[in-house]
């Protein structure tokens, strides 16, 4: 019994050893639990799986209504490297059917990105691989699917203009922080222009895994998940059919058309030729496919209509006879002799009759008589001196749009060229130049320079008589089934309504009238009005220009024909408008001969 | 106080409540822990819960029949049983299945059955038979060597079945001897040895020894400078230092690769979140995902989604901690504390020494098992193989444990009747 009691204070030390676990043990669980709330995150990170939802793209209508872009489903192979678990990488390439390389390149591509977020891995899988793949995928932690769009283009037409979309470059993550890699966004075209029209917005759902990253349910039942918005539809003035029949008339040729509604400024048409399938820049194909046509010689990547700057030659004239009726420096029925091939300083090219009066200088195109009509602007006593002259006369040429951007919804544009006085002060000195020094400007060759769409604008505005709308491509855009139609404002050019009526007397002769420059090319049933243009350049043969319009009176189309290398306005730039004009108006017509020949001829050989 | 004469009335209930309430937050915990939606039933016997159910119901049943057994039986046949228990530990060496690298199974039809857990209640009874005999005393090498002996076997034997974990609680029995009239000093030199064990590890052996030198050379200054001191100063130096270079020896030649790597992940020498820190570090983001209250019964996803590995036996008080949050891990922890500290002054009430060695015993296993697991899951051991009592899932740890507490129980419901 004593000894039973000998050892009995022990007891204390013992249940201070059982007290301090206990203590140890709160304090570490209240630092865990309670301070450090990075566990919080860790199994957030292991448990949580933030899904990207990906919205459809808007689709896009032509003017007819005919549906011209879509999407079909496609599958892209999302990784995210921290998940990865040591796998069998030949059994895993053999499934994705890639080999060993890629394998290491791909993943490397992966974590340079990043080694939490997901990025793709191998993208675009068809329908029949991705049902093989997802039911081995399990196999393989931190790799699963992605369902996604493709852009699909029932007429394979428009290429340039439609553009093209592909997975967002790290710098435009930059820009816009909305963007993750792996996510697609529009390159070029109205895929560019309209991103975040047809883009709609992203949706996330939250779901849960388990270790081996099965799915096991929505996290808190979806309460944070977000639904996609699906993009906003585009109606585009295109006539796709007009632009088909265009593209197959430039085939094998290097130019460009521009057709537009001039009471709207709509774009009907707009080709630049070469051109090629736009179905070819999407999916897997896409790299390979840009890269060829990237190093193509003839450049089927760039868009002629808006980026070429040509000079417009004699199409220019129908500029030039307006500003000079406003200055009153000439009537309509002004005259001036034309010495033909021999004429000084500059010879006509044509064939005609002399005197002509200022109409009938635009019927047969005489170079002379514009030479003289360029010399009464800027040799006007009304100014001071050249300078001011010229000062005067770029503000019209400018008034036409001339020498500068639309900035319209086409992305991407140049503003062709009118020279600054301060260029010819640099180049001749400053008072050293006279409209002599000057005088090519007169028939639209020299520095001045413009772009198809340009060419066509002036069209536009001769058919409008004095005024246009800024070309632009979206008529309507449909938002949950509201439509909202863009708005755009009338601009006027510094010259009378009044002023044209002789230019388009004189574009009207060309096809009407006996000597007219156009007329092989008339149709009885349109009246059309148009110039030709053959200019001049450094690159071989002659480029061959036309601009036209129709009908003469509330006119339904401008056009611009440019065909590089094509020789005269009227060898492949009166037909090939002429023909547009008519399958516009008309949609269904007696085929004349020569379409045949347009769409067989071929001027690569010159290129 | 005279003893009543119907049983149940003479029983410590306060044991048993702990005891019912540890039992059944283990059984929903391990409900939550390994929940699966097409099973959703707690009955549900294709699934653990459903079958720890069945295990919870034996156990009752056994707490039943000990109690209604004669106390004399446990303190008379202490050492048939322990001998039993050594022939069984012997006879799984040779007939019994291997499980996970471990050769310590009986199969018995579908029931798996682990002789290392009955080992304990079965030593614990032998202990307090030989130590309560008279002139057993901690003074004598005679006795020192067969309560060595006593430990030793089963652990031995334990140890032979590759099961580090159930081998090592038999370190348990310190406190009971320290109890019973150990020298102080070797619970303090076990305490030291840990201290120094975990600083060689961390630190090079030679700042260690250093360290020692400066605490030496203080304790000169300040002691009474006789020679006495002085000689067991230095023999105390000396054998730590010896005792520090052998760790780090021992640790690089006699331990295996495994428990090395756990040791160095624990310690922070080694970030391995793939391999052996993977269980810490799961096991720290489900407890430490809980907060303060919780995510709530049934919520929990880094146990239910098998983040957490062992997450319904050794690892089940994650699922404690990341459902119930700090709150219901620090009710866990209270209700352990409470059953342990309850234990130990029931013991001390004992007239018999028997009695009182027997319910320290149960006590220091039930301590030790408590201590290390939490330890474990929190991150401030090393993960080795130890179930937390009453919790964990597995019927050999659950009727052990159970044998063990009411073997206890009745004999304490006798302790007014001795004499």
């Amino acid at each position: 019994m004593i000894e039973n009691k000998a050892n009995e204070g022990r007891k204390i030390v013992i249940i201070s050893i059982i007290v301090l676990v206990g203590i140890i043990f709160a304090t570490r669980l209240f630092y865990i639990q309670v301070i450090n709330d990075k566990y919080v995150l860790s199994a957030n990170n292991n448990v949580l799986r933030y899904i990207t939802q990906y919205p459809a793209r808007g689709l896009v209508y032509d003017r007819t209504g005919e549906l011209i872009v879509f999407n079909e489903a496609a599958y892209d192979l999302m990784v995210v490297p921290k998940l990865v678990k040591t796998i069998d990488t030949f059994q895993f390439c053999r499934l994705i059917g890639i080999d060993k390389d890629d394998f290491i390149r791909k993943m490397k591509k992966a974590k340079g990105y990043s080694y939490h977020k997901a990025s793709i891995f191998e993208d675009q899988i068809s329908k029949e691989s991705y049902g093989y793949i997802e039911e081995k995928l399990y196999k393989y932690p931190g790799f699963w699917v992605q369902p996604r769009t493709l852009r699909k283009y029932p007429i394979p037409s428009a290429a340039h203009l439609l553009g093209y979309i592909g997975e967002v470059s790290p710098m435009e993550i930059e820009a816009n922080p909305y963007y993750a890699m792996g996510d697609y966004i529009g390159k070029s075209g109205i895929e560019k222009a309209y991103e975040s029209e047809l883009g709609g917005k992203k949706g996330l759902k939250i779901s849960m895994v388990d270790v081996f990253n099965r799915e096991k349910g929505s996290y808190q039942q979806g309460a944070y998940d977000t639904l996609p918005i699906p993009g906003n539809d585009l109606y585009i003035s295109l006539d796709i059919e007009l632009q088909a029949y265009g593209e197959k008339l430039m085939q094998n040729k290097k130019g460009s058309i521009v057709a537009i509604e001039p009471s709207t400024g709509e774009i009907l048409a707009l080709i630049s030729s070469p051109t090629y399938d736009p179905n070819l820049l999407i999916g897997r194909i896409r790299s390979k496919n840009y890269s060829e046509l990237y190093n193509d010689s003839l450049k089927p990547l760039f868009n002629r209509a808006l980026l070429a700057m040509y000079s417009p030659g004699s199409t220019f004239k129908t500029v030039e006879a307006p500003i000079a009726l406003q200055e009153g420096v000439v009537t309509p029925q002004t005259t001036f002799s034309c010495g033909g091939v021999d004429a000084t300083p500059i010879k006509c090219s044509h064939n005609h009759y002399s005197p002509l009066n200022l109409i009938e200088a635009i019927e047969q195109s005489c170079n002379p008589y514009y030479w003289n009509v360029f010399r009464k602007i800027i040799e006007n006593r009304k100014y001071a001196n050249t300078r001011e002259a010229y000062v005067n006369w770029k503000r019209y040429v400018n008034s036409f749009n001339l020498g500068l951007t639309f900035n319209s919804d086409l992305n991407i544009e140049r503003g062709g060229n009118v020279p600054n006085p301060e260029y010819y002060d640099k180049y001749f000195g400053k008072g050293q130049w006279r409209s002599m020094t000057i005088r090519s400007l007169s028939i639209g060759q020299g520095e001045l320079l413009v772009t198809p769409l340009q060419l066509c604008n002036v069209a536009a505005i001769i058919a409008n008589r004095g005024y246009y709308y800024t070309p632009h491509l979206v008529r309507s855009i449909s938002r949950n089934k509201q439509f909202e139609e863009k708005k755009y404002e009338k601009k006027y050019t510094l010259v009378e309504p009044r002023n044209f009526d002789p230019v388009v007397e004189g574009m009207y002769r060309a096809y009407s009238g006996s000597h007219g420059t156009a007329r092989r090319y008339q149709m009885d049933t349109i009246m059309m009005c148009g110039k030709t243009g053959t200019v001049q350049n450094p690159h071989g043969e002659n480029h061959s220009l036309f601009i036209a319009f129709a009908p003469k009176d509330n006119p339904k189309i401008a056009i611009a024909v440019v065909v590089e290398n094509g020789g005269y306005g009227n060898t492949y730039g009166t037909p090939i408008a002429t023909l547009m004009i008519a399958k516009y108006l008309l949609r269904e017509f007696e085929r004349p001969p020569y379409e045949e020949d347009l769409f067989n001829a071929s001027l690569i050989s010159r290129y | 106080m005279n003893a009543k004469p119907n049983i149940f009335q003479n029983l410590d209930w306060r044991m048993i409540s702990l005891y019912l309430l540890l039992v059944f937050f283990g059984w929903i915990s391990i409900y939550s822990a390994v929940y699966d939606e097409n099973h959703q039933s707690i009955f549900d016997m294709s699934q653990s819960y459903g079958k720890q159910m069945v295990w919870i119901a034996t156990s009752l049943f056994l707490a039943l029949v000990i109690i209604l057994t004669d106390f004399k039986f446990f303190s008379t046949f202490s050492f048939p049983i322990y001998f039993f228990l050594l022939i069984i530990l012997i006879a799984v060496l040779i007939f019994g299945k291997e499980i996970s690298g471990s050769k310590s199974w009986f199969q018995i039809g579908s029931v798996s059955l682990q002789p290392a857990e009955f080992a304990k209640f079965a030593t614990n009874l032998a202990v307090a038979k030989y130590l309560s005999t008279l002139n057993v005393n901690f003074h004598q090498f005679k006795s020192v060597g067969k309560i060595l002996l006593i430990l030793l076997l089963p652990s031995g034997l334990i140890l032979l079945q590759n099961d580090t974990g159930s081998a090592i609680v038999y370190v348990a029995f310190i406190f009971v001897f320290y109890r019973e009239g150990m020298p102080g000093a070797i619970l303090i030199i076990g305490l030291v040895s840990v201290v120094l064990f975990l600083m060689t590890l961390l630190l090079n052996q030679i700042v260690v020894v250093i360290i020692l030198f400066v605490i030496c050379v203080l304790l000169v200054v300040f002691m009474k400078r006789n020679l006495q001191n002085l000689v067991i100063l230095f023999g105390m130096f000396l054998i730590m230092s010896v005792f520090v270079f052998s760790v780090d020896y021992a640790f690089d030649n006699a331990l295996e690769a495994h428990h090395r790597t756990r040791i160095n992940v624990l310690l922070g020498k080694e970030t391995d979140l793939k391999g052996a820190g993977y269980n810490v570090n799961q096991s720290l983001i489900a407890i430490g995902s809980g907060g303060l209250s919780g995510k709530g019964f049934l919520n929990g996803t880094q146990t239910k989604y098998n983040f957490v590995p062992e997450q319904s036996t050794d690892f089940i008080f994650c699922t404690v901690g990341e459902e119930w949050g700090f709150i219901g891990s620090i009710v866990v922890v209270a209700l352990f504390v409470a059953l342990i500290i309850r234990i130990v002054i029931v013991a001390e009430r004992q007239r018999s020494k028997f009695n009182r060695i027997y319910g320290y015993g149960v006590a220091s296993i039930i301590f030790f098992h408590f201590t290390l697991n939490i330890a474990m899951t929190l991150g401030l051991f090393p993960v080795i193989g130890i179930p937390l009592p009453f919790f964990s899932y597995g019927g050999s740890s659950l009727w052990s444990f159970t044998i063990l507490l009411f073997i206890f129980i009745k004999l304490d419901s006798y302790r007014l009747n001795m004499l």
